[in-house]
């Protein structure tokens, strides 16, 4: 009985599993297919007849990938634009969000619950509530269409500190108060015992941001104007009609998102871990 | 036992941070007299401030008055938008995809979640069920096109079976299309916290009931879903969060008009950014954030009295 039930487990999870891998792997597929192949997928959607890609390339190229990576310059300039402005917005996020995190999680002081309130009510504000004021400032400060204007309102994102906040929470008082008996510093304490301890809830915290980033469209569509500086996720639409080499710069798109997610993945998992369990 | 009971009352449980457990730990932080804190929080307060509270005054400021004309217009601004149909539409859109969706989104993990719990080799289809979080919208939307298209993949199929094509974009199957990726990208994510929560109750409060005769239905009603309910807290609020990033798979596959039955608030936004109509935004800004101020306190306040009984 038991086993019977675990067996009808195992097939639910491996349908879903295969629903859900199938869009991502259709990608890695089409793109390894040439021109004449990948007719098939593309040609029906412009005329008659349904779409229906070979499942397995029969003729595997580069083609697609070699057409972006050497004829597409203006590929290299938004992926960079991407890297680094998602870079910025990370280094800055893990510079502010990591002590106010901590003063969250550890020191006792007045309005620290209201404050702790409004900053998770700004976390769910969506980015459209927000716009409006943003621009405003952006514009009178002459930011924008500038980089800035992308990586200053992101660096003071609420997210980090929420999460990072609930894992600094979890370090034992003890070790603290071992320490600052030992005659450490508050920020000693911090860097010695904060940092390496409450480390999954950072990572975690760096990886959603990173994705995050490396997705934005709605603060580069309304801050920026100069389309030399439009991350990637803006740039993939504005390619049109569906084309080999449009396939492989989404799939050079998402390669180092996947990346990030393969390596941070342990520490996203426990740092979601940590955000959830509170009793 | 009693004591920690107490201490649950006298001082509901802080957001996540363990009251309850070691009721003993809050105590023991820094107190209020020095002021060792400041530095650490300065900087991000002072950036939020900056970049939220003070320009979101502004715009409370500019929702009553006229942008061109600069004179207080008391109501006309909220009573423009209010009348207003495309915000209607879009209104009446957001609220039902949150209604339809949220729900459907927790319900929905939370089974995968009971059912991962009972396996064993459960680490690799976690991992899978977590990836399309990490998939940029952007790269997708070419996929989601050779799927979804009148000629795409998915007619082709119900071609085949013979039940006749749909128009998946252009009518109120989009709504569908939407609430799927939604679904698609965030089960993941919730189905991990379900299980955080799952694996979190003591297996001998399982066995127990197991003992005392409780089926494995029974132990579902009375021991697990009772004791989920501080997960389910931090699920809704990470749901709805992310609810509303689902305009990024709208505007990208469907542009800044698409189907009326996947209007969102945000494209409304957006459109009205794009003619420069703010007086309407911040009006329309203040009537959403005070929706959402409403709701998550409601939430909060709901939580609160779980914590306390």
């Amino acid at each position: 009985m038991k086993k019977a039930g675990s067996i009808f487990g195992y097939g639910i999870c491996t349908a879903l599993c295969i629903v859900i891998v199938f869009p991502v792997f259709l990608l890695a597929v089409l793109s390894l297919q040439d021109g004449t192949e990948l007719l098939k997928a593309v040609s029906p959607l412009s005329g008659n007849g349904f779409s229906r890609p070979d499942m397995i390339p029969l003729y595997p190229s580069v083609e697609n990938y070699t057409q972006i990576l050497l004829f597409s310059p203006e590929y290299y300039t938004v992926f960079w634009n991407s890297a680094g402005m998602t870079a910025a917005v990370l280094i800055s996020q893990l510079i502010i969000a990591v002590p106010a995190a901590w003063a969250f999680a550890r020191f006792e002081f007045r309005f620290r619950k209201v404050l702790f309130d409004i900053y998770v009510l700004l976390m769910l504000l969506p980015f459209q509530v927000t716009m409006l004021s943003q621009f405003i400032l952006l514009d009178k400060t002459h930011l924008l269409d500038t980089r800035a204007a992308i990586i200053l309102p992101a660096a003071f994102s609420a997210f980090p500190v929420f999460l990072m906040y609930r894992s600094f929470c979890s370090i034992p008082a003890e070790m603290i108060d071992a320490a600052r008996i030992d005659g450490a510093g508050e920020w000693r304490i911090l860097f010695g015992i904060g940092l390496p301890l409450g480390r999954n809830g950072i990572t975690a915290a760096l990886v959603l941001g990173f994705l995050d980033m490396w997705n934005m469209v709605e603060q580069p569509l309304t801050f920026l104007k100069d389309k030399r500086l439009y991350p990637l996720s803006l740039y993939l639409p504005m390619l049109g009609k569906l084309s080999g080499s449009m396939i492989a710069a989404s799939a050079g798109t998402l390669i180092p998102a996947a990346l990030v997610f393969i390596i941070g993945q342990d520490s996203l998992e426990s740092g979601i871990v940590s955000s959830a369990v509170k009793e | 036992m009693i004591s920690v009971e107490k201490t649950k009352k006298l001082s509901p449980a802080v957001w996540g941070c363990n009251t309850s457990v070691l009721p003993q730990e809050k105590r023991k932080k820094r107190k209020t007299g020095d002021k060792k804190y400041i530095p650490f929080l300065l900087p991000s307060l002072a950036g939020v401030c900056l970049f939220v509270a003070v320009p979101f005054a502004d715009s409370l400021r500019r929702s009553v008055f006229g942008t061109f004309s600069g004179r207080f217009c008391g109501a006309d601004n909220y009573k423009a938008v209010l009348d207003n149909a495309a915000f209607r539409l879009a209104v009446k859109n957001t609220a039902l995809f949150t209604a339809v969706c949220l729900p459907l989104l927790i319900v929905l993990s939370l089974m995968t979640a009971l059912i991962l719990s009972r396996l064993k080799a459960v680490r690799a289809i976690r991992s899978v069920l977590l990836f399309p979080l990490a998939v940029p919208t952007a790269a997708m939307v070419l996929i989601w096109r050779l799927l979804f298209d009148d000629h795409g993949m998915i007619n082709g199929m119900l071609d085949d079976a013979g039940i006749g094509t749909v128009h998946f974009l252009d009518s109120k199957a989009a709504f569908a299309v939407l609430a799927a990726s939604y679904i698609w990208k965030n089960l993941g994510y919730t189905v991990l916290l379900w299980l955080t929560g799952i694996m979190s109750i003591s297996e001998s409060l399982s066995e127990a009931a197991a003992v005392d005769g409780a089926g494995s239905f029974g132990t579902l009603i009375y021991i697990i879903l009772p004791n989920l309910r501080p997960a389910a807290y931090t699920i809704t609020i990470i749901s709805f969060l992310n609810s509303f990033k689902v305009f990024r798979e709208a505007y990208l596959v469907a542009g800044a008009y698409p189907h009326d039955s996947i209007y969102l608030l945000q494209h409304l936004f957006n459109n009205w950014f794009a003619n420069m109509e703010l007086d309407k935004i911040a009006a329309a800004t203040v009537m959403v954030f005070a929706v959402i101020s409403a709701a998550v306190s409601l939430l909060r306040r709901v939580w609160d009295k779980e914590a306390s009984t």
